[in-house]
């Protein structure tokens, strides 16, 4: 893999992991004694690794290959493996935060296995280890195949990928040891955050230098979204983490703003960390892969407009929805409510744009998991989008709001549309980029399809009787006035459901675990095929040819 | 380069590009899209001008029909209150015995308590008030402070070790690390302790007379000289079936040797007189229950 790196990129390789490692030295130095060193240590090793790993080939052959003829895909397929990985992390860790709503006891007694640690170990896992990595390893290979130009860069891809997965670690590892800002999706503190915007802004760069590079007249719709989501991310993910460290040496950190503020500028973050990594770079995916597997056109470019502009303009209002009837002004309110039905057609647009397509191809749907992998997606794209809008509704926000109701609707949307069209990106991009005729086992895909399709159902249905058990409970009033129920109460109402929702999850976490099975078999054993027409060829003709900036 | 086909299927043009085999076709936004953009933004449109909607530089629009968050839930907690007025004025005055009388005033007790007792004690004393390890039970008919309506509202209002001013307060004593008593010692007043409630001890009788020796120059100012409790001090009762700490040896020694300080929450700045009322009604009959 490092072979195709020239000898000047082996060494600007090991100067940046050096440089990485002696910060991350000087983070334990300082850090000594609180969670900040052991990421220092953490950070040490890890670059430390990557520094001999390319001084090991600092000497060996220059690469022999003829670079702009083809895709550079190491990346990519490093990042696949990754995003693996992490689901298998986050969604084992995912069934066993389940298990602890339902047996407490399942703590164990540990401090850091209670369910305040350990749940964001499973949202930041599935969410950034998971779908972050997917996010980052396709928007390579699409943004590649639809400007039909190599990546600008040989290292600052490798630096994005791994740069990232230091950020998920330090993240993943600093809540086991209690380090949090308290802001949901937003946990890591203040120097994981910085980290983040440097590796941020490097693959904004590296995005933007490979479109320019691009021999395609026009910008295909899957790289608006990702573009989107990755500028997006940054101006969120800078704002929302503004904040003054309580010590350099410490990781403890506050808030720059406070009160209804730090809850507006919270949710106006957590509800576009939604829209903007959770929609709009997989709606990048689908846009890529679906149209691609069916070999359909894509219904309606109009339609694609209308989704793309709809939906960037009318999420960024919709964050204050996560705080009807709370200490916030009644016209912030109003403002996310409105602005969050808006938001339904421009998502159904999007949504029907990804059905439409299938037309002509759903006896490929029927025969073809992978398809049909995305097509359920699409399907709980639209259904997690209305109920989205519905439940920013206010009168129906002060039945669901702080409810399981909340929960199952982020699984629908998280499960049902956001890992499903990942999985079948991945199996549709795995036999690509490793030459391969077919995946190791279609059976395999089957049976991972069917596994994720009901643990879907099963958690969503799980959460939605027990949000609204919980809802209505909480709102019941006797004759008197008072409540006819105590919280306890609802707790015990709740637990079989509690019990439903960790075995939907586990059968969507043995279809995660059957299908990184099946991909390193893939990758081990099945046979092996010629690239069809999969490298950057000149505009008019066929052939190979000199990407713009190579 | 830009060269539009015309799709068999569909019969619509694509827009002439084409990305790594993908095209696009041209087909217009259905009809329904535009109609359904147009109901959400116009239903906006009149949201906005009927409710508080958009800032303006100090203030905001307050929208026609003049509805505001803050002082509806202002009215709808006074329309409460004033709804509830009559009974639970009747619950913080009246005395317990005369609430008891009353069908009507029970029967809102019966309504009210339940949640009350699940959101504010089950925590402690267990959802069927029976007590845990550490919390006594509510339902045995032995008091530490004493069952009456009067005292029940009293421990509610000041709590047992809180840091209300008034708060009752009872300790047992750390007999062994303080030095008073020998580990010996412990274990031979353990055993007596425990063949009072008919605990079977299998200590010898001598040993027994040693214990209550024992018992009876250091227990009995609090527990008394029957070892039957003193409420006054909230000193338990030793010879009944219920240990909050435990009545096995293990239990019992480590209570003798290191002392023990139970704490209850003072609930007068956090639960009505009514409410506090309407848990002491509900207690004492839990208990009554529980006790045929």
């Amino acid at each position: 893999m490092m072979n195709r790196l020239t000898t000047g990129e082996r060494q600007a390789a090991m100067v940046l992991s050096g440089m990485v490692a002696l910060a991350g030295f000087a983070m334990a130095i300082v850090g000594r004694g609180d969670p900040m060193g052991v990421h220092g240590w953490i950070t040490l090793i890890f670059a430390g690794v990557l520094f001999f790993l390319v001084g090991n080939v600092l000497y060996g052959p220059e690469p022999t290959e003829d670079r702009s003829a083809s895709y550079y895909d190491d990346p990519t397929k490093v990042g696949i493996l990754l995003s693996l990985f992490w689901a298998v992390v986050g969604m084992g860790m995912g069934v066993w935060v389940a298990a602890q709503l339902a047996w407490p006891e399942l703590r164990f007694d540990a401090a850091w296995s209670s369910f305040g640690r350990i749940r964001p170990v499973h949202t930041s896992g599935v969410i950034f280890g998971f779908g972050g990595n997917a996010l980052i390893a396709t928007s390579f290979h699409i943004m590649q195949r639809t400007s039909r130009a190599r990546l600008a860069g040989h290292i600052s891809p490798w630096f994005v990928l791994l740069g990232f997965n230091l950020f998920c670690i330090i993240a993943a590892s600093g809540y086991l040891m209690g380090v949090t800002q308290s802001k949901e999706y937003a946990e890591p503190e203040w120097y994981a955050d910085i980290w983040l915007v440097i590796v941020w802004v490097v693959y904004f760069v590296l995005y933007i230098r490979t479109l320019a590079r691009r021999n395609e007249p026009h910008i295909y719709v899957a790289n608006w979204y990702y573009l989107a989501f990755i500028l997006v991310v940054a101006v969120l993910h800078i704002v929302n983490n503004l904040a003054v460290p309580a010590s350099f040496g410490a990781a403890k950190s506050y808030s720059a703003f406070s009160g209804v503020q730090d809850a507006m500028t919270q949710w106006w973050y957590g509800h576009n960390a939604v829209a903007f990594f959770l929609t709009a770079g997989f709606l990048g995916m689908l846009y890529y892969f679906l149209p691609k597997r069916a070999e359909r056109p894509i219904y309606s470019y109009r339609l694609s407009i209308l989704s793309f502009w709809g939906i960037v303009f009318f999420y960024i209002w919709a964050g204050s929805h996560h705080l009807h009837y709370t200490a916030i002004p009644q016209w912030v309110q109003t403002l996310g409510m409105t602005f969050s039905v808006m938001l339904l057609v421009p998502s159904w647009a999007s949504a029907g744009n990804a059905l439409m397509t299938l037309n002509g191809a759903w006896h490929k749907v029927r025969d073809d998991a992978t398809l049909r992998f995305m097509m359920v997606a699409a399907v709980f794209y639209g259904l997690s989008t209305f109920e989205g809008s519905f439940m920013a509704i206010r009168p129906v926000n002060s039945l669901s709001h702080y409810t399981d109701w909340t929960v199952g609707h982020v699984h629908a949307g998280a499960m049902g549309w956001v890992a499903l069209i990942t999985f079948g990106s991945i199996y549709a991009v795995v036999p690509v980029l490793w030459r391969k005729e077919t995946m190791y086992s279609w059976k395999l895909v089957e049976w991972h399809f069917w596994l994720a399709l009901a643990g879907t159902v099963i958690y969503v249905f799980a959460m939605w009787n027990s949000g609204i058990t919980q809802g209505l409970m909480w709102r019941t009033y006797t004759e008197s006035g008072s409540l006819a129920y105590s919280f306890t109460d609802t707790l015990v109402a709740m637990h079989p459901y509690y019990i439903a929702r960790m075995i939907g999850g586990a059968l969507f976490f043995a279809g995660a675990v059957i299908g990184a099975f099946n991909v390193v078999m893939t990758i081990r054993s099945a046979g092996h095929q010629a690239p069809q027409l999969d490298y950057p060829t000149g505009s008019e003709a066929n052939e190979p040819a000199v990407p713009a900036a190579e | 380069m830009s060269v539009k086909e015309r799709d068999p299927l569909s019969g619509h043009e694509t827009t002439g590009h084409e990305w790594n085999g993908i095209t696009e076709l041209n087909t217009r936004v259905p009809r329904a899209v535009w109609f359904f953009i147009a109901v959400t933004h116009i239903w906006a449109l009149v949201y906005w001008v009927l409710m508080p909607a958009w800032p303006l530089v100090t203030t905001y629009t307050k929208g026609l029909l003049g509805y505001d968050d803050r002082e509806r839930i202002k009215q709808q907690v006074l329309t409460a209150d004033a709804e509830q007025a009559e009974w639970t004025r009747a619950l913080a005055t009246l005395p317990a015995e005369e609430i008891r009388q009353d069908a009507v005033l029970m029967a809102r007790v019966e309504q009210t308590a339940p949640a009350l007792y699940g959101d504010s004690c089950a925590a402690c004393h267990g959802s069927d008030a029976a007590g845990g390890p550490g919390f006594p039970s509510l339902v045995d008919g032995a008091w530490l402070w004493g069952g009456d309506a009067g005292t029940i509202m009293e421990t509610l209002r000041v709590g047992i070790n809180a840091p209300h001013p008034e708060s009752r307060w009872a300790q047992m004593l750390a007999f062994g690390e303080t030095g008073i008593l020998t580990r010996p010692q412990i274990r031979t007043v353990v055993d007596y302790v425990q063949s009072l409630s008919g605990l079977d001890t299998e200590a010898a009788p001598d040993r027994l007379a040693e214990g209550e020796t024992i018992f009876a120059e250091n227990c009995a100012s609090c527990h008394g000289e029957n070892a039957k409790g003193i409420q006054e001090l909230g000193a338990p009762n030793l010879t009944d079936d219920f240990w909050i700490y435990g009545g096995d040896d293990a239990s019992m020694f480590t209570t003798i040797n290191l002392g023990r300080q139970g704490w209850m929450p003072a609930w007068e700045d956090r639960l009505t007189v009514a409410e506090r009322m309407a848990l002491t009604l509900y207690i004492q009959d839990l208990g009554a229950e529980q006790g045929e």
